[in-house]
């Protein structure tokens, strides 16, 4: 009993760390990609066709390729990053690599619903486009943000179980190797339950914050 | 103040051309309440929003206290910006900030230290008067409060001129008289001048000193208000004029004169519309005197405008051989504006 705690506690924590750290290295280049993707549109503060173009049609392509192909595709690009192409963290490049394009679209569809006039009117007052975007347009959609922030940690609880594939390890994994390659059906229910547990927590905890972010308005 | 000249804005998209400003000329001097009044899509929001550049115009020239807006670099145009004040229709105040951080927004733009903006904000919310609103947010507020904001956001930088593109249109008649009645003090305190786009005749009444009536790209018509609300030169300004029913014969006076038109053999049904010093006199009393007529008055109506009376009055004027008549002419040439009254 105690090794199949010792497993699940393992297991638990590294899909933990690999979520975790993926979110936040997703967050870090998703959102400005988000806030590119939106302002160099048509019509909008930083209009760039040929930028918006660009970026554009990149996020689609990483986000049409499923995830397992993705592992497998930047194990190169994973051991020039990080040294290495297995293990825990080595998972954590596809995982960020899988997650920015998505919430550069989240963050995007998230800006498109501030109102314009609102924007107009910083503009009027003499606003530069880069206190538009600071002052105006990530405050005013900050509770929309954070609703996609908690989209895509959930949804990397899922890619992450993939992750064995490239020993990355986590809960999926462990539900392979010993829930399905060893007949072990406790294994495989216990990390279920593990799992859906954190995907509950995740979306109460996003939930708050969000709740938290729009109070008032 | 403002001079604009030959502006013109056209759209184009892929279903063709649409020329939303149409060789624009207008001067606005300092210290003026200027209204533009049309109607929907007549042009008037686009030509505010040519003033700040908001709207960048196709061609033209419009010039702010000798500066022309049009040959501006970016870094420039901001400059400008923060002296031109804006409101809007939807107040467009940030969900995210509180009453206080939405007037201190412009200040932050602006650069000035947390200590300058404290005070400056204090200042604006009591000119206002929400100070004790300056911890709420703005969906906490009423139409008329959130407006207040939006006047006290678009002061903060001092501006020398503000802009109110529909200012009052969102607003209940109540809550419009409280918002103009704020926007003539700041312009008499302040010596702001202000732009007010407007489909609302009542606006230009109660605070414009002039007045451009706007129709299908161009000004038709523009004035001194009262010369306006006086002599309405086009029949889009008659028709705003029929919303502040000040000059209209109400329909069931109508068909009264039209029944005493039949019955009348000698008299006339006359419309005297009377303005300024002249209606301090006893006119009529002096006509009855001098032709012997007799004088019924069917309907009257006095307002003012910029604090100068106007008014319409129906009167049946009614005398033996021809005496109307002449009490008509003679109306006509003490410089009153008479006609006679035929209804169809």
């Amino acid at each position: 009993m105690t090794e199949t705690l010792k497993l699940l506690f393992n297991a638990t924590t590294e899909t933990v760390y690999m979520v975790a750290v993926s979110v936040l290295i997703a967050c870090f280049f998703g959102i400005p990609l988000g806030v590119l993707l939106y302002s160099t549109d048509k019509g909008k503060i930083l209009q760039n066709s040929l930028l918006n173009k660009i970026m554009g049609t990149l996020v689609n392509i990483f986000r049409s390729i499923p995830f397992v192909i993705l592992l497998i595709m930047l194990i190169p690009f994973t051991r020039w990053l990080v040294g290495k192409s297995i293990g825990t963290t080595a998972a954590i490049v596809p995982l960020s690599v899988a997650a920015i394009p998505f919430v550069g679209r989240l963050t995007e569809t998230a800006l498109r619903e501030v109102d314009r006039g609102v924007i107009e009117a910083a503009q009027a007052m003499g606003a530069s486009p880069f206190q538009v975007i600071t002052k105006v347009l990530i405050p005013e959609a900050l509770p929309s943000i954070a609703a996609g922030i908690t989209i895509t940690a959930i949804n990397l609880v899922g890619y992450s179980a993939m992750a064995g594939v490239i020993g990355g390890g986590g809960l999926g994994d462990l539900a392979v190797r010993y829930g399905y390659q060893r007949f072990m059906l406790d294994i495989m229910l216990y990390t279920v339950a593990i799992l859906v547990v954190m995907v509950q927590l995740i979306q109460v905890l996003g939930d708050l914050v969000v709740k938290y972010l729009s109070k008032n308005r | 103040m403002i001079r604009i000249r030959n502006l013109t804005k056209v759209y184009t998209s892929a279903s063709g051309t649409v020329k939303a400003l149409d060789g624009i000329n207008l001067d606005i001097e300092r210290g003026d309440i200027f209204g533009i009044i049309g109607l929907s899509g007549a042009g008037k929001s686009t030509l505010l929003r040519c003033i700040n550049l908001l709207e960048k115009p196709t061609s033209g020239s419009i010039e702010i206290d000798g500066v022309e807006m049009t040959g501006l670099s970016p870094r420039e145009l901001k400059e400008m910006r923060k002296k031109i004040g804006m409101i809007f229709q939807h107040f467009n105040l940030l969900s995210s900030r509180t009453v206080r951080g939405n007037v201190a927004f412009p200040l932050e733009i602006a650069g000035f230290d947390r200590k300058t903006i404290d005070e400056k904000v204090d200042e604006l919310l009591e000119l206002v008067g929400l100070t004790d609103k300056a911890k709420s947010f703005p969906s906490q507020l009423s139409g008329g409060q959130k407006q207040r904001v939006g006047i006290a956001r678009a002061l903060a930088c001092d501006p020398k001129v503000l802009l109110c593109d529909e200012a009052t249109s969102a607003l209940d008649p109540e809550t419009t008289l409280s918002i103009l009645k704020l926007l003539k003090d700041i312009n008499e305190k302040l010596g702001i001048t202000m732009v007010i786009v407007t489909h609302e005749m009542n606006v230009i009444k109660q605070i414009c000193n002039k007045v451009a009536v706007i129709e299908k790209s161009r000004v038709v018509e523009q004035g001194p208000t009262f010369e306006i609300f006086s002599r309405p030169k086009t029949q889009t300004a008659r028709n705003f004029l029929k919303s502040v029913s000040i000059s209209e014969i109400p329909e069931e006076l109508k068909v009264k004169i039209k029944a005493l038109n039949g019955n009348l053999a000698e008299g006339r049904v006359v419309k005297i519309g009377f303005f300024g010093e002249i209606t301090a006199k006893p006119i009529l009393s002096e006509v009855v005197k001098k032709f012997d007529v007799n004088a019924n008055i069917l309907y009257g109506n006095i307002d003012h405008i910029q604090g100068m009376p106007f008014g319409t009055l129906v009167v049946q004027l009614e005398g033996k051989n021809g005496t109307a008549d002449s009490a008509f002419s003679y109306l006509r040439d003490i410089g009153l504006d008479v006609e006679v009254v035929e209804i169809d």
